[in-house]
Parts: C-alpha cells; sequence; structure tokens
C-alpha cells in the first residue's frame, strides 16, 4: 500500500512538472501541450471510438505476430539445442539476426510485401522468432545433466523427456526469452506501424504518424502515453504473474 | 532370505545361495581428459545377490559412481558386461533406480510431484493408485505434511527423504545409491539410516550403495566391498554379520570399521609409495 502510495505521489509531481513547463512557456505550447490538452484528446479519442479502434487493431496484429514467433522459435530451438548441425546453422543465424535491430526489416518487408498487414506481420514475427529460438537453445543446453540421468532411471524417454522434464526445466529461461520476445515484437510494431502507411487498418503507430503529420502533439503525447500503458499492463498481466510463479516454484530470488 | 549362512557341507551352503540379481563381469572403463587416459575401472567383478545390501567404500575419485552409472546403465562399459536377473543391461530402466548424491529432485514439481513422477511411468495403475503409493512412501519418510511443498523450500535432509521415497514409489528391484547422505549432517544422517534399514528390511530390496564413509558402510551393509583407486579395483571384501537393525554408535561395528579403514589406508600407503619410487 505505502509502495502504491509512493508510486502514486511520483507521477502525480511528473504531471505537476509538466503542467509547470507549459504554464512558464518554456517551449512554445505547439511543441509541448498542456496535460489538460492531451487528456482531452485522449478522453475525444475514447469516446468517438478511434483510440479503441485502434488498440485493437495493433493488439491484433501483435498477438498474431507474437504467436507465430513462439510457435515457430520453440521448435526451432529444440532442434538447435538438441543436434549440433541446426545449432551450426539455424543458431549461428538466429544469434545474427537476433542483434539486427528489428526496425532494420521494415525496409525490406516494404519491398517485399508491399504497404500491407503482411509487412507488419512479417516485421514483427522476425523480432520475436530469434529470441525465442536463442532463448530455448540456451534453457535446454543448461538444463543440469542430473535432472535428465534421473529421469531416464525412472524409466523416462523421448517425447516424455521433452515435455516433462527438459521444457519444464528450462522454463525459466524460456519465459524470459518470450519477454524479450514480447519487447522486440512491440518495437517492431510500433516501427512497422509508423512506416507501413495503409489504409486498411488504423492502428496505435498510424495514428502516431498522422499526429506528426498534422502537428498535433497532443496526439503524439497521448497516443505515446497509451503506448507505455499497455505495455506495462502486458508485464504486470502476463509476465508478471509466470515469473513470480516460477520464483516461487524454483526458490530464485525475483 | 538371509545370505552367508553359518556353516554346513559346501554343497548345502552353495544350494542355499540364491541366484544373483545383478552380475557385473570383467567391467572396465576409462576416460580420456585433458590430462590423458585415466583407467576408471579395471576389470570389475562382482556379484550381488537377490534382497542383499552391498557396500562400494572407496576414496573420492577411485570409480565408484562410474561403476553405479553402468550397473544403473546411464554409462557404457568398454568391455565387459552387467546382467541383471541375468539379462544384459543396456539402457537405463525403472527397475533400477538410481538415487543420487545430490538432490536430483525436479524444482518445477513440488514433493508430491516428485514422487509421483516415477509413478506415472508405470503403466496398469490408476491415478488414484498412484496418488496413494506416492502418499503411502511420503508417509514412511515422514514427510505427509510437506506434501505441497516446493523443493528448495525444505531442508537437505528433507530433500534426500523426498529422493528416498521418489526411488522407492516405483518399487524397483534394484535400488543403487550414489553417496546418498553424503551432504547431511550427522544427526539427519544417523535417522536415515534407521529408516533405510528398516525399508531394506521390510521390502526386500537389492541395494548397492556408494559412500566414502566407512562406518556408513559398515552399519549398512551385508557386505562391504572397498575400492582402490588408479586404476580401480575392487580391493578387499569385507562381510557383516552383525545383526540388525544397527546403530551406528554400537561398538561392534566401530570395530568392523576400523578394520576396514586400517585397510583402505594400508592401500592408499603402498599407493604413496608407488607413486614415489
Ligand atoms: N565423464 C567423465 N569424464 C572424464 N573423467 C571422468 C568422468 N567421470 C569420471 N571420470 C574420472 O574417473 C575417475 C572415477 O570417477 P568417479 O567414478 O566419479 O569416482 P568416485 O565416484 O569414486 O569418486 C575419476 O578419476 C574421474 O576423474
Ligand atoms: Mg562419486
Amino acid at each position: 500500500m505505502k509502495r502504491l502510495g509512493l508510486a502514486i505521489l511520483f507521477f502525480a509531481f511528473l504531471v505537476a512538472l509538466w503542467e509547470w513547463a507549459f504554464r512558464a512557456r518554456i517551449w512554445s505550447p505547439v511543441l509541448l501541450p498542456a496535460p489538460e490538452q492531451v487528456a482531452q484528446y485522449l478522453k475525444n479519442a475514447a469516446e468517438d471510438g478511434t483510440l479503441f479502434h485502434a488498440t485493437l487493431i495493433t493488439m491484433r496484429r501483435l498477438l498474431t505476430g507474437y504467436l507465430i514467433g513462439i510457435i515457430g522459435g520453440l521448435p526451432l530451438g529444440l532442434l538447435t539445442a538438441r543436434w549440433k548441425i541446426f545449432h551450426d546453422t539455424i543458431g549461428t543465424m538466429a544469434l545474427g539476426l537476433q542483434t539486427l535491430p528489428s526496425v532494420c526489416w521494415v525496409p525490406l518487408a516494404l519491398l517485399w510485401f508491399g504497404q500491407s498487414e503482411a509487412a507488419m506481420l512479417f516485421v514483427v514475427v522476425m523480432g520475436t522468432l530469434w529470441s525465442v529460438v536463442i532463448a530455448t537453445d540456451t534453457g535446454v543446453r543448461n538444463v543440469p545433466p542430473i535432472y535428465r540421468r534421473a529421469a531416464l532411471t525412472m524409466g523416462s524417454k523421448r517425447l516424455h523427456m521433452w515435455f516433462r522434464v527438459i521444457l519444464p526445466a528450462a522454463l525459466p529461461f524460456i519465459v524470459s526469452g518470450m519477454k524479450q520476445g514480447w519487447a522486440f515484437a512491440w518495437r517492431s510494431l510500433m516501427a512497422a506501424e509508423i512506416f507501413v502507411t495503409i489504409l486498411t487498418g488504423f492502428g496505435l503507430g498510424q495514428l502516431l504518424h498522422y499526429g506528426r503529420e498534422l502537428s498535433a502533439m497532443d496526439q503524439v503525447i497521448a497516443i505515446m502515453l497509451v503506448i507505455v500503458v499497455i505495455g506495462l499492463l502486458a508485464d504486470k498481466i502476463f509476465f508478471s504473474p509466470i515469473e513470480s510463479f516460477l520464483h516461487r516454484r524454483w526458490g530464485t530470488s525475483p | 532370505m538371509i545370505f552367508r549362512h553359518k556353516t554346513g557341507s559346501v554343497t548345502e551352503e552353495l544350494a542355499l545361495i540364491p541366484p544373483s540379481k545383478l552380475a557385473i563381469e570383467n567391467v572396465s572403463k576409462s576416460f580420456r581428459t585433458s590430462s590423458g587416459t585415466v583407467l576408471a575401472l579395471d576389470r570389475i567383478s562382482l556379484s550381488v545377490a537377490e534382497a542383499e545390501f552391498v557396500c562400494l567404500v572407496g576414496a573420492s575419485g577411485c570409480g565408484k559412481s562410474t561403476l553405479l552409472n553402468i550397473i544403473a546403465g546411464l554409462e557404457k562399459p568398454d568391455s565387459g558386461r552387467v546382467l541383471a536377473d541375468g539379462k544384459p543391461v543396456t539402457t537405463p530402466g525403472r527397475e533400477r533406480l538410481v538415487m543420487f548424491q545430490e538432490s536430483a529432485l525436479f524444482p518445477w514439481l513440488d514433493a508430491l510431484g516428485n514422487v509421483l513422477f516415477g509413478l506415472k511411468l508405470k503403466p496398469n495403475l490408476t491415478n488414484r493408485d498412484r496418488l496413494d503409493v506416492a502418499r503411502y512412501y511420503l508417509e514412511l519418510v515422514g514427510l505427509t505434511r510437506f506434501e505441497r511443498a516446493n523443493i528448495h523450500e525444505l531442508s537437505g535432509g528433507m530433500k534426500q527423504r523426498v529422493a528416498l521415497a521418489r526411488a522407492l514409489a516405483p518399487n524397483p528391484r534394484v535400488l543403487l545409491m550414489d553417496e546418498p547422505f553424503a551432504a547431511l549432517d550427522a544427526l539427519t544422517r544417523e535417522q536415515l539410516y534407521g529408516d533405510l534399514q528398516q525399508i531394506w528390511t521390510s521390502r526386500r530390496k537389492t541395494i548397492v550403495f556408494v559412500t566414502h564413509n566407512v562406518r556408513e558402510a559398515a552399519c549398512l551393509g551385508d557386505r562391504v566391498l572397498l575400492f582402490s583407486p588408479h586404476p580401480g579395483r575392487i580391493q578387499e571384501e569385507f562381510p557383516i554379520d552383525l545383526p540388525r537393525p544397527r546403530d551406528i554408535n554400537n561398538v561392534d561395528l566401530a570395530a568392523r570399521a576400523s578394520r576396514i579403514m586400517h585397510a583402505l589406508k594400508s592401500f592408499g600407503q603402498t599407493e604413496a609409495a608407488a607413486v614415489a619410487k
């Protein structure tokens, strides 16, 4: 409770600072709108459905790409961990591509797929896939051999070994890889939405882009706030519970 | 069944010896390391009778774990073979369960889940049966109250008790134990000696127990086999015919232990002399 109070106080202070900077006319109001203007924009956008719609479209793109990245990345990671030949080939490629900032995929995606949904999906998948591959591979390689040996003597083999021993043992690594994949997917989708200006569906990135085109600073800041809040919520609602479950089970400190 | 009975004619005695449960025949194993090839086991032969408790004692690095792993089927010998019930061992299997020195419990499962792990791999049981059996063994090792505990919440002694329950639950005929109590304090260890002897007596398991603790070996084993290092060989055999249950602090037991200790030291010295030459 006390921690929550302090956090609220901190954010109230930030808003107050912002309000003060606006009133002191440090920057032109065009560049720095009042908190109230931003709130007004959010209220209007929420009421006319723009915000809801854009968030929905963005989340749909994000989840689709993210799921494809995980569904592809997990088995690839298992393959690279299990067979040297895959480790030397796919593993090396994953390691290389993971270091590539995901926005770098955008020009390629635009040329291949044009201004389309496919282009955005491609960028998100590329952002997620490689970090999931790497994390799964690392996780499986770090499973203490004694777990395997103990399971072997109890009669576990093949699929049972993979699903009941190796994957659960590698879970902490895999989850942190999924979390990193999520962060990459989110970043790459925003990059994609800002660059891929299609007319079929306006996501948050596109709202941000048109905010800039119209020099509507209240819109730019408001959308940025929404993006930050979604990122925070994903962490608190999805990843935090999984991580704290793992910490409780494994006895690792959070 | 008790072995190495009193006396009697040779033929009578031979008739009494049950067929061996485990037969290790001329097993050799070497490892290539950065500092050359290590001959970990040199033509080891040994047989273990049904329901016998055999202890392997030796300094660390003399190949005890290697031998146990080969019996388990976790490693392959370079030459020689291991027979279990007359059939060659090629792969690990649940009729020969291993209990390791460090806790090999799975941290993603709770205590009960760990005990259930091996049971779930046993066919022809209902889930209800499995749960009952798992609870029975947790009770046997005195951990009923901790069935929902996470592994890291248990003390070292409790972990080894769960590991013991997990090894016993699928009811293996052979139990291979690799220094299972080495990391525990003396008090916990003494309790576990009592528990283990009681379980062994009531469930008639064949146990091969590895330790570097001579007293522990004398307390638990029907026979104590002394290993010598570099290359690993069985140097001497000590039958222990003291009544059970045995108390580790018993005087007779201490006398046996010191005799074994003496032998252990003596070939330690001959080895040192050989190195000095
Ligand atoms: N996987 C391995 N690779 C290389 N050397 C090994 C391996 N396992 C055991 N050894 C060597 O074999 C010898 C016997 O080891 P081990 O069976 O673990 O002995 P103990 O259990 O009696 O302490 C040691 O010298 C050890 O260094
Ligand atoms: Mg050992």
